[in-house]
């Protein structure tokens, strides 16, 4: 049992490198569709919603293996770790989407007119007028999606990512012990949770205005 | 290799039986987690502290842990016990059991928001307070969580492709099996995905549906 400890921890490593970097991705993929639903473009505007409608509307998993398996049928060809971060970044960002639109939205309309009336363009009203607001709205929110992120890093495991759950399935066929293999996964998955749920909690009570 | 979606109607038969096994398993789960999440409320809320704080300490690690890991723990951990299910049975409970106890977090938040004047005057008619919360409070409490509780729903939809892993053959799985066969990867995973994606659009219909309902009634 000893013997584990080592490989979990090298497992729980993974799973957080996997966890920041499809955050970082999800968070670039979200943005920019947030803003290109709000586009005055209609082709942005549909191209946005269906992204998000369609990564929404489907399973992770099947998101995953699409890329991973059916990816060098039309040319992309991606080791497991990279299609996971991609493939989940991805999937992330529709969700995050959702997110920054409701916090960019629910701004009140008054603020943009204003902004405008005093002679911001339309880009300096948002970066400087609406979006330093809704951010603060934003963080418990993305908070909630990181949180469901972390999980689903899980998923890769399917596609044999050496990452924490994959490692637990590993050693149960070496061990004969799954309640203690899935066990020990399960508190180092908590504890990545618990620490993120804090550091999210910390930076909300940061930005807001009191 | 390139795409060749005609290959897809041979195997039509095979992937159709996957979308109603996925039906049926989110289905059973859904109805499990609704029923779950009531049962987890109440003990949550009105059990004795001895009860009451292991079972918040298990909730709160079915919320801090993957799906897929309990999906495992289920079915390999109990084998472990001397308990082994079919891997459907093992995965309409993994997956009933995990969005139960989200379910549970509603209905908690739902029943502490029912006015108390409702609890009291049910014990003033002589309705004892297991009665008064079965027949007055949780009613109303469920009727104010409907619309959160269909979107884990519709979460639970697309969760139920994990457990393909474990061998369910649903719809993921199907598509895995012919797959098998065919080595077309990408026409049949994404013929999954737009399975998936309709079956998805079909729920959101229903909701819609269910929630005009529940705001004419009010």
């Amino acid at each position: 049992m000893l013997k584990v400890y080592p490989f979990f921890l090298e497992a729980a490593w993974l799973t957080i490198v996997l966890s920041v970097l499809t955050a970082v991705l999800g968070l670039i993929c979200g943005t920019l569709a947030a803003f290109a639903r709000l586009s005055r473009f209609a082709v942005l505007r549909f191209t946005a919603a269906a992204y998000v409608s369609l990564f929404r509307g489907t399973p992770a998993l099947i998101q995953l293996f699409i890329l991973y398996f059916g990816g060098p049928q039309i040319g992309i060809q991606l080791d497991a770790f990279e299609a996971g971060v991609i493939g989940l970044g991805i999937n992330a960002g529709a969700y995050m989407a959702e997110t920054i639109r409701g916090g960019i939205i629910s701004i009140d309309k008054g603020q943009r007119e204003a902004a405008r009336t005093l002679g911001l363009s339309h880009w300096q009203a948002m970066h400087k007028i609406i979006l330093p607001q809704a951010a603060r709205l934003m963080v418990r929110p993305l908070g909630v999606n990181l949180n469901m992120l972390i999980k689903a890093t899980a998923l890769v495991a399917a596609i044999s990512v050496v990452e924490l759950t994959y490692t637990a399935q590993r050693y149960i066929g070496s061990t004969y012990k799954p309640f203690e293999m899935f066990l020990l996964a399960g508190v180092l998955y908590m504890i990545i949770i618990y620490v993120t749920g804090r550091g999210v909690a910390w930076l909300d009570r940061k930005v807001q205005i009191t | 290799m390139g795409l060749d979606f005609s290959v897809v109607p041979k195997y039509l038969d095979i992937i159709l039986l996957g979308c109603a096994y996925t039906v049926g398993i989110t289905v059973a789960a859904a109805v499990l987690s609704f029923f779950g999440g009531i049962v987890f409320a109440v003990i949550a809320l009105y059990a004795p502290w001895i009860i009451r704080q292991p079972f918040r300490l298990v909730a709160w690690m079915f919320m801090g842990t993957p799906l897929l890991l309990q999906l495992f723990l289920i079915y390999f951990g109990l084998v472990q016990v001397g308990i082994d299910l079919p891997a459907v049975v093992a995965g309409i409970i993994g997956l009933g059991l995990h969005f139960a106890v989200y379910n549970s977090e509603l209905i908690q938040t739902a029943i502490l928001s029912v006015d108390k004047g409702q609890m009291e005057a049910a014990r003033t008619l002589g309705l004892s307070r297991g009665e008064a919360l079965r027949k007055v409070v949780i009613p109303q409490a469920v009727r104010d969580v409907i619309p959160p509780i269909s979107n884990n729903m519709i979460a639970l939809l697309k969760d139920s492709a994990l457990v393909s892993v474990i061998g369910v053959s649903e719809l993921t799985l199907s598509a895995q099996r012919v797959i098998g066969k065919t080595y077309r990867p990408f026409e049949f995973y994404l013929l999954a995905a737009a399975f998936y994606y309709v079956i998805n659009l079909g729920m959101e219909w229903v909701q819609r549906k269910i929630e005009r309902r529940i705001s004419m009634s009010r």
